[in-house]
């Protein structure tokens, strides 16, 4: 079967990945030629965090991104399994027991449980959650570890739609606003700060009753703070969202303090309503989109889904009947 | 309840801040059939009209839009903001939020003051966010303001009506004052608490937003809404000392 894949970003890449592996003939058409900040993968953290995102998100996002550090890690990108750790401070520690009630997956520890985990914490904190089965990875690197695995399997890359032949797969995020009429862009922000002073083994999430802050390990002394999460399709990169990221993460540790500010990102990515993704077919399209802030958590079971769909005609479970 | 000469059919109005998706922002509305809701134009304003999609989202609600000034921290802020929420959402009402203090988000009196006559004076229909303070209510009302919108508690805290008597106090100073109690509610007993002072209706975000189950949470506070109003309506009975039995107990028959 040939099948045509508009977007390269991480849908795009992970859907061209599973037709490819069915043995389709692949085209990627992407105006940008390789994976970089157009993109809104490029600012993502990189958590694959099924259970902590069950705080908010319905339950498919828990139930399918547990497939997730199972499929990059056959892909042969390096996954972090070691689990998150969920914080607050002293005085909203009950945001911690509203997070643990909400979610699965997660033991309690204690203030020398944390330190024997992250070190660096230890002394900080009087407890904390641990969720053991939780992974992360580099998701720039994920990126391009994709498109030259695609590209040396004979998947062809492309600036411009050329002559199209059989299924096209339209996955280029909000960009295909033209044509799914109820996506949305939700805001997201992010920064990435040089601290070589400071070890920490997992992504660490901060619980606060005014905004929420992680900080994933991004190794060399690299650490990535997120995000931000706004109603809108701009990409400014605004002077509050920095104070609170970077004032949370000067709270979670005064070390951070003396970080090198290395980068400032900002991005809108595309969500449905229901904040879920979406598969639905329009004639030989069939749209891929709406993965909202868990695009390298859940884009993994929609190639699947979208690969079930094209090759066993089966109707997968973000299949949504479009009327348009 | 008429405000502004608007006749609005629901004593309850939500926010639209902080829901887990605009799906479940809008089973929140349609379980609660809140009437009125408030929208933050503040943040989300950001170039080229960025959060316009979000704010259809908001009008396919289908009731009527409260657009509020919330983060501004100074009158000229706040001014700025409701100039903008008149342009985008087409209307004169607004909702005026001047914060004063970052930690406890209250009000400042000077500023909302001030905000309070300038809007006023440019035609708006303001709804101010402010203490239980009379006097202050006294001046936002010989502002212009024909709505007030006293505190029960700081916002998003849940707390409730940390000051009753202030609250009552108000009430009775203004008996013909449209009122509603914004922020700081966090359960349905509250906001029946409230509703049976006497208060006209009551503003909450938070504590449906960030419920576990938003739109049951939604639906509780709709129907507390309804029986605190019909409890303030039935004129309740004044709390007395003595045992009184509902029937009587002299010349009954006993047989044991």
């Amino acid at each position: 079967m040939r099948a045509t894949v508009l977007g390269a970003g991480v849908a795009g890449l992970c859907v061209a990945t599973d037709l490819a592996a069915r043995g389709c003939d692949v085209t990627v058409f992407d105006p940008a030629p390789r994976p970089g900040p157009h993109g809104c993968s490029w600012w993502a953290g990189g958590m694959l965090a099924p259970f902590c995102e069950g705080e908010t998100a319905e339950e498919p996002v828990v139930r399918l991104g547990q497939e997730a550090a199972d499929w990059w890690e056959r892909q042969g990108v390096a996954v972090q399994r070691r689990g998150t750790i969920v914080l607050t401070f002293g005085r909203d520690r009950r945001e911690l027991d509203r997070f643990a009630r909400r979610t699965d997956g997660h033991v309690q520890v204690d203030a020398d449980g944390l330190a024997a985990l992250e070190p660096d914490l230890g002394g900080r904190f009087e407890r904390a959650l641990h969720v053991a089965a939780e992974a992360h990875l580099d998701p720039r690197a994920a990126l391009i570890h994709l498109r030259d695995r695609l590209e040396k399997a004979g998947v062809a890359f492309a600036a411009e739609p050329g002559r199209v032949e059989g299924l096209t797969f339209d996955c280029r995020g909000l960009a295909a606003r033209d044509a799914l009429k109820d996506l949305r862009g939700v805001k997201g922000e992010m920064a990435v700060l040089r601290a070589p002073d400071i070890r920490l083994n997992r992504p660490i999430r901060l619980l606060h009753p005014r905004f929420s802050l992680y900080v994933v390990p991004r190794g060399d002394g690299l650490f990535m703070l997120g995000a931000t999460q706004i109603e809108s399709n701009d990409r400014r990169r605004s002077v509050r969202s920095a104070l609170e990221l970077l004032s949370a993460a000067y709270a979670l540790h005064p070390a951070f303090g003396e970080a090198e500010l290395v980068e400032i990102g900002a991005d809108a990515r595309p969500a449905f309503p229901d904040n879920l993704p979406r598969l639905s077919r329009r004639g030989d399209t069939i749209h891929v989109n709406g993965l909202f802030r868990h695009g390298f958590l859940l884009a993994p079971a929609l190639a699947r889904m979208a690969a079930e769909a094209a090759c066993d005609g089966t109707r997968p479970e973000f299949w949504h009947e479009d009327h348009c | 309840m008429r405000l502004y000469g608007i006749d609005i059919a629901s004593r309850l109005m939500l926010g639209t801040a902080q829901y887990p998706s605009p799906d479940v922002l809008a089973e929140a509305f349609r379980r609660s059939g809140a009437g009125i809701a408030t929208v933050s134009v503040r943040r989300e304003a950001g170039g080229e009209r960025a959060g316009a999609t979000f704010w259809d989202l908001v009008r396919d609600l289908g009731v009527t839009l409260l657009p509020n000034t919330a983060g501004c921290h100074s009158a000229r802020e706040a001014v700025t903001t409701a100039q903008m929420a008149r342009e985008l959402f087409d209307t004169s009402w607004i909702k005026l939020e001047v914060i004063g203090h970052a930690d406890t988000l209250q009000p400042d009196p000077f500023g909302l003051l001030e905000a309070a006559r300038i809007l006023v004076e440019e035609g708006f229909n303001v709804f101010p966010y402010t203490t239980e303070d009379v006097v202050l209510a006294d001046r936002l009302l010989s502002a212009g303001c024909e709505v007030l919108m006293p505190w029960g508690a700081p916002i998003g805290t849940g707390l409730g009506l940390t000051n009753v008597y202030g609250l009552r106090t108000l009430r009775a100073q203004f008996p013909e004052v449209p009122m509603v109690v914004d922020a700081g509610l966090g359960l349905p007993s509250q906001a029946a608490m409230a509703m049976e002072m006497g208060f006209d209706a009551v503003l909450l975000n938070t504590a449906v937003a960030k419920a576990g189950d938003p739109a049951a949470m939604a639906e509780g506070f709709a129907r507390a809404v309804e029986a605190g109003r019909l409890a303030y309506q039935a004129d309740p009975m004044e709390p007395r000392d003595m045992a009184a039995p509902s029937t009587p107990v002299i010349g009954k028959a006993f047989l044991t």
